[in-house]
C-alpha cells in the first residue's frame, strides 16, 4: 500500500513540475504577450489594457502562477493566440483520432510481439536469426518512413487502403501499422529473451517432463515470467509511441494532435503547442505510473522490497 | 592437438567480425565519407536542376532516379548525409556531455541536490522525445541549430541516468573507499577515479543513441522544423517527395532507404559494442 502511494505521489510531483516547466516556458518565450495577443488587428490602449486584464497580467507573479495552475486543474488550458479561441476547443476534437490511431497500434503491437517471440523463442537459428534481422530493421526505421513505405506499396501501387483522410475503418490501418511495426519488433525482442531465460529454469524442464508439448511450455508457463520486464518497458513505450504519432499522422494528413501541433509550432501559438505536450506528459505519466502499479501487482516479491 | 593459449590480460574491445558488423561498418565507412567528402561519391550539383527530366525512374545515369526538378536523387542523398548526420552527431554530443555531467553531479552529490536533479531528469523524460523538441522549436525558430539544442534537450536525461546510476556504483567501489580513505580530496577523486570508470559505458551508448538522434532529427525535419529546402536534408527531401509518391516511388523510398541502411548499421555496431562491453565487465 505504501509502495503504491509512494509511486502515485511521485506521479503527481512530476506531473506539477512539468506544469511548472510549461508555465515558465509561456512566460520566458520570447515576445510580449499582449503585443502577439495584438498581432494584426486594431490596436488602442483600451484593447492592450483589456487583454492585460483578462490575462491578470497585472497581478503578482505568484497569484498568475497560481491562478494558472487553478485553471488548469479546472481543464482550463488559456487561449489560442492565433485563433483566439480557448485551446481546449482547438484541440478537443483532434484527441480522439490520435486516441484511435494509437489504440489500434497498441493493439497490434502486441498481436506481432506476442506472435514473433512465441514462434521463434528457442528455436532454430537459422528462422530467429532472420527474424532478428526483421527486428533490427524495422526497430531502426523510423515509424514515419515505414509509413511512407506501406503508403507507396498498399495505397498507390495496389490500391487497398485509402491514401490519406480519416473516412472509414480502413484508413485507420496502415497508420497503425507503421507505428506498431518498430514497437512490436522491440517488445518481441525483450519478450524472447524473457522467454528464453525462462525456458532454462527447471520448472520449464519439470513440465516438458510432464509430457507438455514445447508450444505449450512457452504459452502457459514461460510467458508469465517474461511479461514482467515487458509490461515496464510498454510503459515507457507509450512515449515513443506518441512521438511517433505526430510525424505518421502527418505521414498519412490524417487529423489528429500531430496536426495541430505542427500547425501551431509553424504559427508560434505557443499555448496550443504547450497542451499537446502537456497533454502527452499527462498520457504519458498516468500509463508508466500504470505499469509500474501493475508490476507490483503481478509480482508480490516487489511489493515486500518498494515498501521496505 | 590443440593449444590452448592464455586469454590476454589487456582489454580487448575488438569486434568478432561477423559479416553482419563487417557490413554495418563499410556501411558507416561509406556515409562518413559522404559526410566529409561528398564529392567523391558523387561529384554533380545537388542542387542543379534538369527540367527535361523531371521525374525519371532510376536507370544507369540517374541511380536513385530524379526528382519533381529533374534533380537527381543520388546526389542529394550522398550530400544530404552531411546535414542529418551531423545533426544527429552535434545532438548526441551535446546530450551524453550535458546530461553526462549532470548525472556526474548528481550520483556525488548529497541526497537534497541528487533528489533534484534525479527529480528533473524525471519531468524532462515525462515529454516524449519529439514533443519537447516541437516544443523548444516553438520557442525559438526552425532550422539546424535550433534542432540540435531540440534534440540533445530531449535526449539528455537518458544519458544523466545512465551516468547517475553508474557513479553511485563506482563511487561505493572498493577502491574509491580506499582512495578516500588516502586523504584524496572530492574534486581529485572524482576526476581520477570516480571519472574514467563512469566514461566505460558512454561510447557505446551514444552509438545507439546516435540512431535515435539522427532518425528523429529526419522526423522533425519532415515536420518542417529542420533546414529548409532546397537543403539535401534527408527528412526534408522525405518531406517534399511525400507528394510525388503516386508518380514517383524512388524520390521518397530510396532516400528513405538510405536513412534506414544508416540507423540500421549504427544500431548493429552499437550493440555488438554493447554485448562485447558487457562480457568483459561479467
Amino acid at each position: 500500500m505504501t509502495a503504491v502511494l509512494k509511486r502515485l505521489g511521485g506521479s503527481v510531483l512530476v506531473l506539477w513540475a512539468a506544469a511548472t516547466a510549461a508555465y515558465l516556458a509561456l512566460r520566458l518565450s520570447p515576445g510580449d504577450t499582449v503585443d502577439t495577443l495584438v498581432g494584426d488587428g486594431p490596436d488602442t490602449p483600451q484593447i492592450r489594457a483589456a487583454i492585460i486584464a483578462d490575462l491578470g497580467l497585472d497581478k503578482p507573479a505568484v497569484v498568475q502562477y497560481l491562478t494558472y495552475l487553478w485553471r488548469l486543474l479546472h481543464g482550463d488550458l488559456g487561449r489560442s493566440y492565433v485563433l483566439q479561441r480557448p485551446v481546449v476547443d482547438v484541440i478537443g476534437g483532434q484527441v480522439w483520432p490520435t486516441v484511435k490511431l494509437t489504440l489500434l497500434a497498441s493493439a497490434f503491437c502486441v498481436v506481432i510481439a506476442l506472435g514473433l517471440a512465441v514462434l521463434t523463442a528457442g528455436r532454430g537459428r537459422w528462422l530467429r536469426g532472420f527474424v532478428s534481422g526483421v527486428e533490427l530493421t524495422v526497430v531502426s526505421a523510423p515509424a514515419f518512413l515505414i509509413g511512407i513505405l506501406l503508403l507507396s506499396l498498399f495505397s498507390f501501387r495496389l490500391g487497398w487502403f485509402p491514401v490519406s483522410g480519416d473516412r472509414d475503418a480502413a484508413a485507420l490501418v496502415l497508420p497503425a501499422l507503421s507505428l506498431a511495426l518498430p514497437l512490436g519488433g522491440l517488445l518481441s525482442q525483450v519478450l524472447r529473451e524473457g522467454l528464453e531465460r525462462a525456458l532454462e529454469e527447471p520448472f520449464a524442464l519439470t513440465a516438458r517432463a510432464r509430457g507438455l508439448t514445447s508450444y505449450a511450455v512457452v504459452a502457459r508457463h514461460a510467458l508469465r515470467h517474461a511479461l514482467l520486464p515487458t509490461v515496464t518497458l510498454a510503459g515507457t513505450l507509450i512515449g515513443f509511441m506518441l512521438s511517433a504519432a505526430v510525424v505518421v499522422e502527418r505521414v498519412f494528413g490524417r487529423p489528429g494532435l500531430g496536426e495541430v501541433a505542427t500547425e501551431a509550432v509553424g504559427n508560434k501559438d505557443i499555448p496550443v503547442v504547450l497542451a499537446v505536450v502537456m497533454l502527452a506528459a499527462a498520457v504519458y505519466v498516468a500509463l508508466s505510473t500504470l505499469a509500474d502499479l501493475a508490476y507490483l501487482l503481478i509480482d508480490p516479491r516487489l511489493r515486500k522490497e518498494a515498501a521496505a | 592437438m590443440t593449444v590452448v593459449l592464455p586469454r590476454p590480460s589487456t582489454v580487448d574491445l575488438r569486434v568478432r567480425a561477423t559479416p553482419g558488423t563487417v557490413a554495418a561498418v563499410l556501411v558507416l565507412g561509406l556515409v562518413a565519407v559522404a559526410v566529409v567528402a561528398p564529392s567523391l561519391i558523387a561529384g554533380d550539383d545537388p542542387l542543379a536542376a534538369d527540367p527535361l527530366h523531371t521525374l525519371d525512374p532510376p536507370d544507369t545515369a540517374h541511380w536513385f532516379g530524379t526528382d519533381q526538378l529533374g534533380r537527381d536523387v543520388f546526389t542529394r542523398v550522398v550530400h544530404g548525409a552531411r546535414y542529418s548526420l551531423s545533426i544527429g552527431v552535434a545532438a548526441t554530443a551535446l546530450s551524453v556531455a550535458v546530461g553526462g555531467l549532470l548525472g556526474l553531479v548528481a550520483g556525488l552529490s548529497p541526497r537534497p541536490v541528487d533528489g533534484l536533479l534525479s527529480r528533473a531528469f524525471d519531468v524532462l523524460s515525462a515529454f516524449p522525445e519529439v514533443l519537447l523538441a516541437l516544443l523548444f522549436i516553438a520557442l525559438t525558430a526552425p532550422g539546424a541549430p535550433s534542432l540540435v539544442l531540440a534534440i540533445a534537450l530531449s535526449f539528455a536525461p537518458r544519458y544523466g541516468r545512465i551516468v547517475r546510476a553508474q557513479t553511485m556504483v563506482v563511487r561505493r567501489s572498493g577502491y574509491v573507499e580506499q582512495a578516500r580513505t588516502f586523504g584524496l580530496s572530492g574534486v581529485r577523486l572524482a576526476g581520477r577515479h570516480i571519472l574514467p570508470n563512469v566514461l566505460g559505458p558512454l561510447p557505446v551508448l551514444a552509438t545507439i543513441g546516435l540512431g535515435s538522434a539522427v532518425v528523429n532529427a529526419a522526423a522533425l525535419s519532415f515536420l518542417g522544423m529542420g533546414p529548409q529546402p532546397p537543403s539535401p536534408e534527408w527528412g526534408a527531401m522525405l518531406s517534399e517527395s511525400r507528394n510525388y509518391l503516386r508518380v514517383a516511388w524512388w524520390t521518397a523510398v530510396l532516400p528513405g532507404a538510405t536513412l534506414t541502411v544508416t540507423v540500421v548499421a549504427l544500431t548493429a555496431v552499437g550493440r555488438r559494442l554493447q554485448r562485447r562491453f558487457e562480457g568483459r565487465r561479467a
